[in-house]
């Protein structure tokens, strides 16, 4: 862990990521949507892998070899909406 | 043999730096958590194509189920930064602090599952069992129990961890990096459930 960061940076995180979780309950009640409600879960995840895991203070190296697989899988996941979105209307496979 | 000696014995003369500039079971923590990433992230895109795909989803959770996992939320993520307290204390040399503020951390990791069970206990007591959904889709309790389950597990092994790591700590058998490795799993075990409350709870809100 790096001396770099304190306890007053800890704690904005801290607020910012309850403060996101409760836009996420308000938007529940108002305009619910997906993609909105997981954009906010990516940003509250980005500052708990930046700021409280210190990722931001490892070297780049540590940070090119963990993100962009993480991300590539789990990028890669979303070709199963096809067919979910397929079963919906109960179409058959293409011939 | 010894790193030290085996980089001698190659020729090298001078140990080699580090790749990543962290220790190896900090490492392998970051390895572990990337894998627990993917794994998650492939329960929750199952659980995303089921509820895309049936169309009588139960939009079951009431008011007074957000409320508790709004409460749930707030216990988690204040967790996580006594955690960060508890890390930044061990890294100081205050042992004390560093235990009390583990310690601290195991206690709520434990109230929240505490609250979770109670909510398990609910649904159950209404019908809800993994194999069987009296609100609509039977597959809404396989995929709800599955998820929450397996981020309930996580969250009391982690307390598990975390006690064995504080008491090992006090004892001088664990040092500040074993705190701050096993707080990374702490924070993970957080930012998952930032992911499970919009995807599982969130958007099925009854109106």
């Amino acid at each position: 862990m790096s001396a770099e960061g304190s306890l007053k940076t800890d704690l904005t995180v801290y607020v910012g990521i309850l403060v996101l979780a409760g836009v996420q309950i308000f938007m529940a009640y108002h305009s619910p949507g997906v993609v909105r409600m997981l954009v906010i879960a990516a940003i509250q995840a980005f500052l708990a892998v930046m700021f409280f895991m210190h990722l931001r203070d490892e070297k780049s190296t540590l940070k090119l070899a963990l993100i962009p697989a993480t991300l590539f899988v789990l990028v890669m996941m979303n070709m199963v909406w096809a067919d979910s979105f397929r079963l919906i209307q109960f179409r058959a496979f293409p011939k | 043999m010894s790193e030290a000696n085996l980089s001698m014995e190659h020729g090298a003369g001078v140990m080699e730096e580090r790749p990543f500039a962290i220790p190896s079971k900090k490492l392998v923590m970051w390895l572990f958590i990337i894998s627990d990433a993917c794994t998650f992230g492939a329960m929750l895109f199952a659980y995303g194509y089921v509820r895309n795909a049936a169309p009588d989803w139960p939009h079951h959770f009431e008011t007074a189920s957000i409320i508790n996992v709004a409460i749930m939320t707030f216990i988690l993520v204040t967790s996580s930064l006594t955690m960060l307290i508890g890390t930044r204390a061990a890294h100081a040399g205050d042992k004390a602090r560093a235990i009390r503020f583990t310690f601290i951390t195991v206690a709520l990791g434990l109230v929240f599952a505490a609250l979770h069970l109670r909510e398990w206990a609910s649904m159950i007591h209404e019908g809800a069992t993994l194999f069987q959904n009296p609100w609509g889709a039977p597959l809404f309790g396989a995929s709800f129990f599955g998820i929450t389950g397996l981020h309930l597990a996580h969250v009391i092994s982690g307390a598990i961890a975390l006690t064995v790591v504080a008491l090992g700590y006090k004892r001088g058998r664990y040092n500040a990096d074993d705190i701050e490795i096993w707080s990374l799993y702490w924070h993970f075990v957080d930012l998952v459930w930032m992911f499970v409350v919009p995807m599982v709870y969130l958007l099925n809100v009854a109106q």
